[in-house]
């Protein structure tokens, strides 16, 4: 049950999309969603979904995973439209309804507000699926490592969030075979009024707690034991560098940057 | 129905179907187990042991196909689930995780109250399994987590007992323990088994452990059951065993090497004691010669 919700879905393949240099696919991610808030007519929509449905294809994750981010973002949606329609009283109006005035330039704004979070959120995911969360915060290091000298920790910060997310897994297992423990033993989480049901997670939340200091405490103990710390320049196993295919990429993006530039100017 | 008391129809369990992590753990299964039974299961790692018996008292629901306990499908009706969990009592893997209240007592007493006991009965009860897990008076008041490795396990396993189920399913419950702890826990499994005349299914990794103890053994491959049948019958195939990943005891590859160089012993040797009284039976002959 607990495994259903999926955290930082990465969808492993073997594309094209997921061996490109995360550094780049962030940065790339960053530059698609900057783009985004560029765009003025339905035409420029079309053209940036259009090359982001290229990438889902070259990426092969099925669309379905990539939607699925979309459902948990219905009700923003739906709130964002709602409070764009309103919002343009000045303009053609259709109707009223109370104080309120609906114009056609507010429903114009809602719907591209809606695609223009949609498109984000899509662009958002398709890193997620095809970069590993370890790569994720890897890349994340290597990118904040310019500000190391400004004091910024980059790579505490790093380290914490890979093994916050290294635990993530490990936690619900945890939790699940807890709640099987104490249902094995007759608890039940499903009954009974608010506060009967926050009693019941006291066997569940005491046993999670005490293995989570348990894992933490051996956790530290382990890297204390390898030297972690002690010097300050910890080289990688894996270094990375720019190929082949990142170069491509690269390539590819400033294609649709110079395309988009271009038709803002000129048409 | 008669004396059956776990009947399995074509069970099969997927994990994360639909998903790129879809994973078919139990694979179409079908087996009786008989009441008053001490059913060994063993099968090496990840071949669906733990995910079977979790099914036993619906703490997983089965992707397709049946479980019946006493005749009566444990799936059928959501309301009953209770109580077929405590019919069916489960010790999972590493159970002294699962301690959470102050005192030992009222840990053990989790399961009996859930179950809606009258303090009496309750008290009665908790007194009753933690003397079976052979738990001292003395540290009933203490608080779990000051237990020692051994004694919090046998703490969590009397939990379980304390609802007096049926039939109780141990998942590995000498897992991390010295040599001695194994002793004790499962000689007092063995006792329960005796002197509650409840049905014990025992998962093991250890060939010595099922050997000593079991009248039944489950041997799983791959979500399947590869074999089922007495020790005898199972440790007579010890190639096939290894081939799968698994092996019989010490002790009849050392009987199998003595008839090998031409000793007259019997093959079908699983556990010490038996080795002992035949080589001593042996000894005799010799010296009488
Ligand atoms: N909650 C889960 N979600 C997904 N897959 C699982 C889950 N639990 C087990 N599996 C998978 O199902 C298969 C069977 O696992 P199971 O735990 O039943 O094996 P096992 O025989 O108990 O092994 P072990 O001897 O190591 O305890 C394994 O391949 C495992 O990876
Ligand atoms: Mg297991």
């Amino acid at each position: 049950m607990l495994r259903d919700i999926t955290l930082g879905q990465y969808y492993p393949s073997d594309s094209r999309v997921h061996h490109l240099d995360p550094r780049l696919k962030i940065i790339l991610t960053l530059a698609y969603i900057v783009s985004l808030f560029f765009v003025k007519d339905y035409w420029g929509y079309v053209y940036c979904a259009v090359i982001l449905g290229l990438v889902i294809h070259i990426s092969r994750v099925p669309a379905k995973f990539v939607f699925k981010g979309i459902k948990a973002l219905i009700v923003i949606l739906i709130f964002t439209a709602v409070l764009n329609i309103f919002s343009y009283p000045d303009g053609t109006a259709l109707a009223h309804v109370g104080l309120f005035t609906i114009t056609i330039e507010g429903i114009q704004i809602a719907i591209k507000m809606c695609i223009r979070l949609i498109l984000l959120v899509s662009g958002a995911s398709i890193l997620t699926l095809t970069t590993s969360p370890i790569q994720l915060t890897d890349a994340i290091e290597r990118i904040l490592n310019p500000f190391k000298k400004a004091g910024l920790p980059s790579h505490e910060i790093a380290m914490m969030m890979s093994i916050a997310l290294r635990f993530i897994p490990t936690l619900m297992d945890e939790t699940d075979k807890i709640i099987k423990a104490q249902q094995a033993r007759g608890a039940d989480f499903e009954t009974g009024n608010l506060l009967q049901r926050a009693k019941s997670l006291i066997p569940i939340l005491i046993p999670l707690f005490i293995s989570a200091f348990r894992r933490a405490d051996e956790l530290a103990m382990a890297m204390e034991a390898r030297c972690y710390g002690i010097s300050t320049e910890r080289t990688r196993m894996n270094e990375l560098a720019l190929g082949q295919e990142d170069f491509r990429a690269i390539g590819a993006a400033v294609l649709y940057g110079a395309i988009f530039v271009a038709v803002r100017l000129f048409l | 129905m008669y004396d059956m008391s776990i009947k399995v129809e074509n069970l099969t369990h997927t994990y994360n179907s639909g998903t790129a992590f879809e994973k078919k753990a139990i694979d179409d299964l079908s087996f009786e187990i008989k009441d008053g039974d001490f059913v060994g299961l063993i099968g090496h790692t990840g071949s669906g042991k733990s995910t079977l018996i979790q099914h036993f008292n619906a703490l997983l629901a089965p992707t397709s196909g049946k479980i019946y306990f006493n005749g009566e499908d444990i799936n059928a009706d959501k309301t009953k689930l209770k109580h077929f969990r405590t019919k069916i009592g489960l010790v999972f893997q590493y159970p002294e995780y699962q301690l959470f209240e102050t005192t030992v007592f009222a840990d053990v007493a989790f399961g009996p109250k859930n179950m809606g006991l009258s303090e009496e009965e309750i008290e009665s009860r908790v007194k009753e399994a933690l003397t079976i897990v052979g738990i001292d008076e003395s540290v009933y008041e203490s608080s779990p987590f000051e237990l020692s490795g051994g004694q919090k396990r046998r703490a969590a396993i009397a939990g379980v007992l304390a609802m007096k189920p049926e039939v109780i399913i141990l998942d590995e419950p000498t897992a991390g323990l010295d040599p001695k702890g194994r002793d004790e826990i499962l000689n007092e499994i063995a006792k329960m088994h005796k002197i509650l005349g409840i049905t014990v299914i025992l998962v093991s990794h250890s060939m010595e452990d099922v050997a000593k103890y079991v009248n039944r053994i489950i041997v799983m491959h791959n979500g399947k059951i590869k074999y089922s049948g007495t020790p005898e019958e199972i440790f007579g195939k010890a190639e096939e065993l290894v081939e799968i990943g698994l092996d019989v005891p010490q002790i009849t590859h050392v009987f199998k090497e003595l008839k090998a160089q031409g000793i007259d012993v019997p093959d079908n040797i699983f556990t010490v004691d038996e080795a002992e009284k035949v080589l001593y039976d042996l000894l005799k002959q010799v010296e009488k010669c």
